[in-house]
């Protein structure tokens, strides 16, 4: 678990250095979400950096796909592409790294996504073919707190619910803040974990800057049956740098290059 | 006279024409799609019956998926099915799918770029008694813009089933809409159907016009023909049943044929089949055109034939724009 702390600290610096470069982006959830990415690269999934499409690994959809850079960075540190293309191509013309995730430029988005609330019925869409088909992969569906104002994404959590689709698991970043304020001033979300459970759902709630209780929690959704889980994951946005945590005005800017170099420096004494 | 090679219906023109609804048609084109491929799987909006997907649905219950009235939904977990490897049908109205969940398609289907065929009944004016907010007019508009998306509107039950075999062996979003009603049988089995490609199912020795429809229309297309033809015009008629992508090379080759076009659709004539015609020979070939279809007006209830002689969609409406085509045409010599 210390190499993984390790690891997503270096997540977090390319995050931080392909986002100086780009000149925009979304910086808070994208650090909020390094550990998680993280985890998911190097324990969770079953996965083949250098054969993506390998049909029987599991698929991991981002719904919010505004914070592909720290999906982008933890998958280049492990292995998919070269972290140097990516710190120094993210949202440039002609490179794979597309602001939202596209799919048509980067095969192992599995979606193209960033309009909010599509990504839960994708998932479900991709789980129920998998079910049908006897697969033993699981889909994962990260999802953004601010992105449950969303109707379609509701729609997505009665079908799961009512197809009982348990190789299907959601993860919210739950981390209070999108882009105008703070969730609960811009329309309050909680209790998701009523909503969920109301919907038949499996929840689990989970500091998700704790590599072993994430950890624990994803195995434990993965061994429920009979009902799709969700892991509401408390996160900071702006994780590691300590200026920005929790401050909703970093949702959606990318830091200059004096921040750049600040933020790189608190990180590495971090 | 009507196009031998087509094997169109022989008692096209009796007035007891057999009739059939073009739901019906799809409805058996998916009971076979789906005995031919087992990939094939079809998902309901809460109107399973009225689109005819009763019959898949029992024969093929682990295929079949309900997703109530969320059309949102509809289309995003068809997109994850297609993402998946599934060829998903994704069926409701038209005035809901694409009305209401525009966005979805575009971002998670046409975008993605995943096999998804989408399928909007009860479209068109012709709908009826439910009235303007169930009269879809603006589909074709919607969808046609979409890059990667195919669009069919089929002019009978035999072309709608013909369709769905097709599709599924076309790799892309794929867009067809029918109406609600029960329409004369245009064609038969025999009769070809390849998407992308329109057929002339009236010809002529020497035509002054090509009427260019679509859907249930292109029968009264030909009944206008027919007309016309006792009166000493001499017309072509074109079953335009794709779209997008339009057959270029056969809409060229009659505009530069018969100099003249009527187009004519059950839908908005903004951003509809006749605009697709318009925009393409107006780069390639430019000739007098002449839109028949709804004129940038909500509708309202009635029964079809009201509502069909009400907005201009009628036999004589078609006249009328051919009338008025020649005579553009004559002026600008």
């Amino acid at each position: 678990m210390i190499e993984l702390k390790k690891i997503a600290n270096e997540v977090c610096k390319t995050i931080i250095k392909s986002l100086v470069s780009a000149e925009s982006g979304h910086t808070g959830g994208s650090l909020g979400m390094a550990d998680i990415f993280t985890a998911f690269y190097f324990h969770i999934l079953k996965h083949k950096p250098k054969e993506p499409a390998w049909p029987e690994r599991d698929r991991l959809i981002l719904s919010n796909g505004h914070i592909v850079p720290a999906r982008y960075s933890a998958m280049a540190h492990a292995g998919y592409f070269s972290v140097d293309e990516l710190e120094n191509g993210l949202r440039k013309f002609g490179t794979i790294f597309q602001g939202h995730p596209d799919r048509k430029f980067l095969p192992s988005m599995e979606t193209t996504s960033g309009p909010l609330g599509c990504g839960l019925g994708q998932a479900c869409g991709i789980a129920l073919g998998a079910k049908m088909d006897g697969k033993d992969f699981y889909t994962y569906c990260i999802m953004s707190d601010g992105e449950h104002q969303e109707g379609n994404l509701w729609e997505s959590v009665m079908f799961a619910g009512k197809y009982k689709i348990d190789n299907l698991i959601g993860i919210i970043d739950r981390n209070n803040i999108q882009i105008t304020g703070r969730t609960e001033n811009v329309m309050p979300l909680e209790s998701l974990r009523n909503k969920y459970e109301a919907f038949n759902w499996n929840v689990i709630e989970v500091d998700g800057h704790d590599f072993v209780k994430f950890i624990d929690a994803v195995e434990m959704a993965k061994i429920s049956r009979g009902k799709p889980t969700v892991i509401i994951a408390h996160t900071i946005p702006g994780k590691g740098i300590k200026e920005i945590e929790n401050d909703y005005k970093w949702h959606g800017i990318a830091p200059n290059k004096e921040q750049g170099e600040r933020f790189l420096l608190e990180l590495s004494s971090g | 006279m009507l196009n031998r090679t087509k094997h169109l219906n022989p008692k096209l023109f009796d007035a007891d024409v057999e009739k059939k609804y073009i739901r019906d048609g799809f409805g058996q084109g998916l009971l076979f799609a789906g005995e031919k491929n087992r990939k094939v799987v079809a998902l309901s909006a809460d109107l399973s019956d009225s689109i005819r997907l009763t019959q898949f649905e029992e024969r093929f219950p682990e295929r079949y998926f309900e997703v109530g009235v969320a059309e949102q939904n509809l289309a995003t977990v068809a997109s994850g099915l297609a993402c998946y490897g599934k060829i998903p049908f994704m069926t409701s109205f038209a005035a809901f799918s694409p009305g209401r969940n525009w966005e979805q398609i575009r971002t998670t289907i046409a975008l993605n770029n995943v096999p998804v065929k989408m399928i909007g009944s009860h479209a068109g004016i012709a709908v009826g008694e439910d009235g303007a907010t169930h009269q879809s007019l603006e589909d074709i508009a919607l969808m046609r813009i979409l890059p990667n998306v195919t669009v069919i509107v089929p002019c009978d039950y035999e072309e709608a089933k013909k369709a769905v075999g097709e599709m599924i062996e076309h790799n892309k979003p794929v867009y067809m809409r029918f109406d609600r009603s029960k329409v004369p049988v245009i064609t038969t089995e025999d009769s070809p159907f390849k998407i992308g490609k329109a057929d002339i199912l009236w010809d002529s020795s020497n035509p002054v016009v090509t009427i260019i429809a679509i859907g249930y229309l292109v029968y009264n297309a030909l009944l206008c023909a027919k007309e016309l033809e006792k009166e000493g015009i001499q017309v072509l008629v074109v079953n335009n049943h794709t779209v997008k992508p339009m057959d270029e090379e056969l809409i060229l080759g009659v505009a530069k044929r018969t100099g003249a076009i009527v187009t004519v659709e059950d839908h908005q004539i903004a951003g509809g089949m006749g605009s697709a015609v318009a925009e393409f020979l107006a780069k390639t070939y430019p000739v007098p055109i002449e839109f028949v279809g709804i004129n940038n007006k909500f509708g309202q209830s009635g029964s079809s034939a009201e509502l069909i002689k009400h907005y201009g969609l009628d036999v004589e409406s078609i006249k009328k724009a051919i009338v008025k085509v020649i005579k553009r045409n004559q002026e600008s010599y």
